[in-house]
């Protein structure tokens, strides 16, 4: 319900926010049109309308899941979009996956050991991922893994395998090694928050009673870590990253450009640079739809990890 | 107990100090007590005079930065100063185990019950997970749990704070240990259930003979609950003995401002006693008896450290000038 109401907002927000952004008219229509031309493309474009009939128009035809034609493509914006999807997913999942699989045992390692070198270290790296632009770091890494190395390809995707309907690129070597690159730039700055995390939670949980409890019970140091300090430190990590989620899809945008990866984002600063209104509005509305499902799933995985939040099932 | 049963555990001038940036603090300096099979000892004191250090140092759970620095913990003859930590976590919640002040905090609160129960009992022996739940189900029961197999699916926020401490009793007993260390266990409960769960310790520990350290502040549980008594001031042990005696005839000027200073029905319309002052920090005693600032019988022998003497009965007073002087005092060495 409330979802729904954000989405409705939104798409006003959007709607006007693109409508104010400038005329398409001046760069779609060529220089040598003349006025009549000119007036039919207007019209064809369903420019010539007040903004409140267009937004009316938009919406309705929204409502059935039709977000307008590209001006550029003269094809279904959403279909555009949709299309590029898969390897923008592709990138902000393994971009994440990265964040997890080295992130929390990197800051549960700084955490159990705060004063050692190793755990210093990782947090001041940690910083580094946290300040370092972007763009920046991704034009190192082609600097010096593509260029000055050749480990790795700078651009594209690689061979790309179809699963479920899907073009996917992690699971052939070549795909795996064009992958890799831009998920690592993408993923530095989620690793550096879930290292952060992971590390505070660490330190906060070891000192809570039941640690100590745990260990009265003669339990095993590595079933304490992995169990008891582990499940109550994933509460706020799963909960940020699930969160970040939306924005590593939303805003991969400078990743996919930098490693010219043909996802969504790159859809998108295409768009923007030729005022394709119809694509912009989609893929914002996209984004927001997938904000609000993330959010939806995330409150999903809350409650099977903290049993506190969830709904109390009365049995008695 | 026959004299030629050794007791359970048997501290011999324990010293855990804790290394502060501020200095050392000395929370335990040279504590020997000893308990015997199926007895209990109270350990008695206010906030801070090492209480509660003394029970994690028996478990080998004095977190950093304090350390034992000195004496001998002789679980059964078997030093555990001296044990491999891998020998400490074998030891603790089989042998020994803890039950903690704070039912709210002791429980993991994302794990259920039988989770928190059954590695408990896997962490020690290598039986089916069946079984170890019959056990654990057996013990929630005897702790006075109704319904346990419902409750070992429950969550620790699905139980109220007394229900909490049974659980955490119920995981202390699991494995049938001959020593539990109670740490305040009963504080943050109301009457009535202090009044259950000691009854039920008692009942537990003269049945299974297991031998019972009950630290507390609370001198009107321990009359009801111990054999042996020890008054702890400032890191050291400045009164022990039965704990008749030692609650009717005080000699430490200190035992005698605690037993003081319970409210009792007679005393209506009169202020309470209190001991005058605060204790101190560990970081600053004083000079000598670390009690003389804030006692009545302070004299100038009291500027050295008085040492431990012993008393008729067994007890052991470490006080230059003991009450009732002239009827007890007998040194026996």
């Amino acid at each position: 319900m409330q979802s729904a109401l954000v989405v409705v907002i939104m798409s006003f927000i959007v709607f006007s926010g693109v409508f104010l952004v400038g005329d398409p008219v001046e760069i779609l229509v060529s220089d040598d049109a003349d006025q009549e031309e000119r007036e039919m493309m207007i019209k064809s474009m369903g420019l010539d309308k007040p903004f409140l009939v267009q937004y009316g128009i938009f919406i309705s035809k929204a409502i059935k899941g039709d977000l307008g034609d590209s001006f550029v493509f003269q094809e279904p914006a959403l279909l555009l979009i949709l299309d590029r999807m898969p390897a923008t997913m592709e990138l902000a999942i393994v971009a994440l996956l990265i964040a997890i699989i080295f992130g929390i045992p990197l800051g549960v390692w700084a955490g159990l050991k705060p004063e050692s070198l190793a755990s210093k270290s990782i947090m001041t790296g940690s910083i580094l991922g946290f300040s370092l632009p972007t763009f920046w770091v991704g034009i190192m890494m082609i600097l010096l893994f593509a260029v000055m190395l050749g480990w790795l390809p700078s651009t594209g995707r690689g061979d790309v395998q179809i699963i479920l309907g899907m073009p996917i690129s992690i699971f052939s070597w070549d795909g795996f090694s064009h992958v890799l690159m831009p998920a690592v730039n993408l993923a530095l700055f989620k690793l550096s928050m879930v290292i952060r995390l992971a590390r505070a939670g660490t330190r906060e949980v070891l000192h809570q009673d039941y640690i100590k409890f745990a260990r009265a019970k003669g339990l095993k140091e590595t079933r304490i870590i992995l169990i008891h300090v582990m499940k109550n430190i994933l509460i706020p990590v799963v909960t940020v990253l699930g969160l970040e989620f939306g924005g590593l899809v939303a805003f991969s945008v400078v990743t996919e450009t930098v490693f010219a990866w043909p996802g969504m984002g790159k859809l998108l600063i295409d768009s923007i640079g030729l005022l394709d209104r119809p694509i912009i509005v989609a893929y914002l509305m996209i984004i927001v739809f997938l904000f609000v499902l993330i959010n939806l799933l995330v409150d999903i995985c809350y409650s099977i990890l903290d049993p506190r939040v969830r709904l109390q099932d009365i049995k008695s | 107990m026959p004299l030629s049963e050794s007791p359970t555990i048997e501290v011999k001038d324990l010293k855990t100090y804790f290394f502060t940036k501020g200095g050392i603090a000395k929370a335990v300096d040279g504590v020997s007590f000893s308990v015997g099979r199926g007895k209990v000892l109270g350990l008695v004191g206010e906030s801070g005079s090492g209480k509660t250090v003394t029970g994690f140092s028996i478990l080998g759970l004095v977190d950093e930065p304090g350390r034992i620095v000195g004496g001998e913990i002789l679980y059964r003859g078997e030093n555990l100063v001296s044990a491999s930590p891998d020998r400490m976590r074998e030891l603790r919640g089989v042998n020994i185990s803890m039950i903690f002040q704070d039912p709210m905090m002791t429980l993991n609160p994302v794990l259920r019950i039988d989770t928190q129960m059954i590695e408990a009992v896997l962490a020690h022996e290598s039986i089916s997970k069946d079984d170890a739940r019959q056990r654990a189900r057996d013990v929630l029961g005897q702790v006075g749990i109704a319904s346990p197999d419902e409750r070992l699916r429950s969550y620790p926020h699905q139980f109220s704070g007394g229900m909490r401490q049974r659980v955490a009793i119920a995981i202390a007993l699991l494995n049938k240990p001959d020593l539990i260390v109670a740490d305040e266990p009963t504080t943050a409960l109301d009457v009535t259930i202090q009044g259950q769960i000691l009854y039920e310790v008692q009942k537990l520990c003269s049945q299974t003979g297991t031998a019972l350290i009950w630290i507390t502040h609370d001198l009107s549980v321990v009359a009801g609950l111990a054999d042996d008594i020890c008054v702890m001031y400032a890191g050291r042990i400045v009164e022990q003995g039965s704990v008749n005696s030692v609650l009717d005839k005080p000699m430490h000027p200190y035992t005698n401002g605690l037993i003081s200073s319970v409210p009792s029905r007679n005393k209506r319309g009169v202020p309470l006693a209190q001991i005058p002052g605060m204790a101190p920090s560990l970081l600053k005693l004083p000079k000598g008896c670390s009690f003389g600032p804030r006692c009545a019988q302070f004299s100038d022998a009291c500027d050295s450290i008085p040492d431990i003497s012993n008393y008729e009965n067994g007890r052991q007073i470490r006080c230059h000038n003991p009450l009732d002087k002239g009827t007890i005092l007998r040194v026996m060495d």
